[in-house]
């Protein structure tokens, strides 16, 4: 049998028509409603997006930079992808769950997670350095797709704690990309949230490419169109598009915050950079298509709307520029000030309770250790 | 008091007991509710507890798990059921990948008191993928507790530690002996505690270590045996392991034989030997001789009887110990 290699999905069933998108703020900053999504937001509330869209930005910029330079081994850049995450996390109400990959850098800032810790994944000195509970925001999750069902999981015990149709109801929201829709455990996922009408949103931000595979590789049809086989409703919202991702987000939580079950929400957008700083696009991907994509930039979209309608001056975006830079100063700082982890640290928190395998094995080589340290100080003594 | 329990029914005690101390004990797995769980281990469960804590799951053994996980991060203690040893590598990233690692990748702010119970072994004739012995794939996943339940009393107080353990465990239960009956203490205060090896019958000339299915076979191998005094050790816990315990015995006798199912090669008696030679090397008489199934797949069940370690092969591997 011989394979056809250019066999695939029919020209149009990949993109969806333009009225398939839920789109707010078109990329030339025109503000266009939508019945099934109004949305009211104050000019101080706009400005507050704008401001979060910038400063995330410069914090990526800042952790590319660190990686160019050696202090960070690795880092997966957001760019491109900020209004899909401020405007999801900017719908999250306190009590909600946020079940992230490692590129949710934005969602973090959303959830007051400080940008130090997520570095320290990146840095090597630990793999995760936040209290979910702090924040109600789940470590970074690097197995593909894995986190969709802790997030299922999760919206099956709000249930269970009767938390849902009430006041203070609260969903899980689940970060993933379009790559991750291939995965056993995403589809799993929306199996579980199906049949349990589990509070959680699915919010898949198909950024076009899964590392050097095009979307292509992953589905025939657009990815939002997957969650009717599940049973719940897929929306595919302008990713790009802050105001549209925070309306499509508020309501999808909404719904399952009252009973009314999972969400797929697929928020088209661009990864502007490589997939991660060890990457490298020029090899797979022509730069006319990010040409393209830089003409809908997410963040110029707001600015030319601030200005347009007045809500905002010269000396507003110079000082959302200089307060940008200063975090990006401030977590450059933090970066270059934070220790290695001292060997022993190794054995810590294996186990929640004593395990005499660990004890052991830490006590072994703490001796292995400390007998360096008592050669040192013989040879110095017989220097 | 005391009670006489199937191993089967001694689980479906322990675990009413840990549903009725704690509102946050949940079982799931496939047909664990209305059939009460291909083997009945979680008979009656959901007529009692409802739905809400026994439930059903879709079938796919990685959602069992991962929601599991998404159960336990918001405060409940899910104890999950692998319907078969043979489908748990469905599941294997997110026990081996999420479940181990969370509470060290979380700097200790996250526990994970997950129990993932697997009927597991051969010798009841099933078709393939039914009779496995994947104990050293979790045993070598640092994280997880790996312990092995061998008898009614030890399925009923085990399972009980293990859900209130705030670590995942992985408890496996010997298929095979689900319908072994015996006397069960229902007064936990006395039992042995989760991860302690315990003498099953006494012995002075060699150290019989086993856990699970092969427990049994190893005491009616002592007791077969009219020339030689046979210690058998149930190891119950594979991680952590109770050497200590295991160190007096092999000590003491000289002589050391370990009995499972899963295959020799890279088994769990590849650690239990290595770790003997490394403190009882001066004691020992022979080096330390395993026993278990063959390099291969699990075969056909016509032939599985000559595959697993019977009472024959354990006391020739005594003989061969003897002999050296």
């Amino acid at each position: 049998m011989t394979v056809d290699a250019s066999r695939g999905a029919p020209p149009g069933m990949l993109r969806a028509s333009s009225a398939e998108l839920v789109q707010l703020l078109t990329p030339e900053g025109e503000r266009v409603e939508h019945p099934d999504y109004p949305l009211d937001l104050t000019a101080e509330q706009i400005r507050d997006l704008y401001r979060d869209l910038v400063t995330v930005r410069r914090i990526d910029l800042e952790a590319v930079a660190l990686t160019r330079q050696g202090e960070l081994g690795i880092w997966a850049s957001l760019l491109g992808q900020e209004a899909a995450q401020i405007g999801s996390g900017r719908a999250l109400r306190d009590q909600d769950m946020v079940f992230p990959t490692y590129r949710e850098h934005g969602v973090a800032w959303c959830r007051n997670v400080e940008p130090i810790k997520l570095l320290g994944l990146f840095r090597g000195v630990n793999h995760a350095g936040w209290d979910p509970k702090d924040h109600n925001f789940h470590l970074y999750t690097i197995v593909i797709g894995a986190q969709t069902l802790h997030a299922a999981g999760y919206a099956m015990g709000i249930q269970r704690d009767g938390a849902v149709g009430t006041e203070n109801g609260a969903a899980a929201i689940a970060y993933f990309g379009d790559g991750a829709t291939s995965q056993g455990d995403v589809n799993e996922s929306f199996v579980w949230a199906s049949v349990f009408n589990a509070p959680v949103v699915f919010f898949c931000q198909n950024n076009q490419w899964a590392i050097s595979e095009p979307l292509e590789k992953q589905s025939r049809i657009p990815l939002y169109q997957r969650a009717q086989g599940f049973g719940f409703p897929g929306i595919r919202v302008d990713g790009n598009d802050v105001f549209a991702c925070l309306a499509v987000t508020r309501k999808a939580l909404d719904s399952a915050r009252d009973g009314q079950g999972p969400t797929l929400i697929e928020a088209f957008t661009y990864r502007m950079g490589a997939h991660t700083t060890t990457d490298d696009p020029t090899r797979y991907r022509l730069e006319a298509e990010l040409e393209a994509w830089k003409l809908k930039d997410p963040i110029e979209r707001v600015k030319a709307y601030l200005v347009k309608n007045e809500m905002a001056d010269s000396a507003f975006f110079q000082q959302v520029d200089a307060e940008a830079k200063q975090v990006g100063a401030d977590l450059r700082k933090q970066c270059l000030s934070l220790p290695d982890p001292s060997p022993l640290t190794i054995f810590d928190n294996v186990y929640a309770e004593p395990h005499a395998l660990i004890t052991e094995e830490q006590e072994q080589f703490a001796a292995y250790l400390a007998g360096f340290e008592d050669a040192d100080e013989m040879g110095e003594e017989a220097r | 008091m005391t009670e006489t329990f199937t191993l089967a029914k001694a689980l479906n005690a322990g675990m009413r007991k840990a549903m009725e101390n704690d509102p946050k004990v949940v079982i799931m797995g496939e047909d664990v509710g209305k059939l009460g769980g291909v083997f009945r281990v979680t008979d009656g469960l959901q007529k009692d507890f409802g739905e809400s804590r026994v439930i059903d799951t879709p079938l796919a053994e990685s959602g069992i798990v991962g929601t599991a996980i998404g159960l336990a991060l918001r405060g409940y203690r899910p104890v999950c059921e692998i319907q078969f040893d043979g489908f748990v590598f469905p599941a294997a990233d997110q026990i081996i990948s999420q479940l181990a690692k969370m509470h060290m990748r979380s700097l200790g702010t996250v526990e994970l008191p997950v129990v993932v119970r697997i009927p597991c072994g051969g010798g009841i004739g099933a078709v393939e993928h039914h009779s496995e012995s994947p104990e050293a794939h979790f045993a070598h996943a640092a994280g997880l507790r790996v312990v092995a339940c061998s008898n009614p009393a030890d399925a009923y107080t085990m399972i009980q530690q293990a859900i209130s353990s705030p670590d995942p465990v992985i408890f496996f239960e010997p298929k095979r002996r689900y319908w072994d009956k015996a006397p069960v203490e229902l007064d936990l205060a006395a039992a042995p505690g989760l991860h302690q090896a315990v003498v099953a019958k006494p012995g002075d000339d060699v150290t019989l270590l086993a856990y699970g299915p092969m427990v049994k076979t190893c005491l009616e191998a002592a007791a077969a045996d009219e020339e030689r005094s046979l210690e058998v050790i149930d190891v119950r816990s594979l991680n952590p392991l109770d050497i200590e315990t295991i160190t007096e015995s092999v000590r003491r006798t000289g002589r050391c034989v370990v009995a499972h199912e899963a295959p020799v090669f890279g088994g769990f008696g590849a650690e239990l030997a290595a770790r003997i030679t490394e403190r009882c090397f001066y004691h020992l008489e022979a080096p330390v001789l395993r026993v278990g199934g063959f390099s291969t797949p699990y075969p056909p069940s016509r032939v599985e009887e000559q595959y697993l370690p019977n009472l024959d092969r354990i006391l020739d591997a005594v003989d061969r110990s003897f002999g050296w």
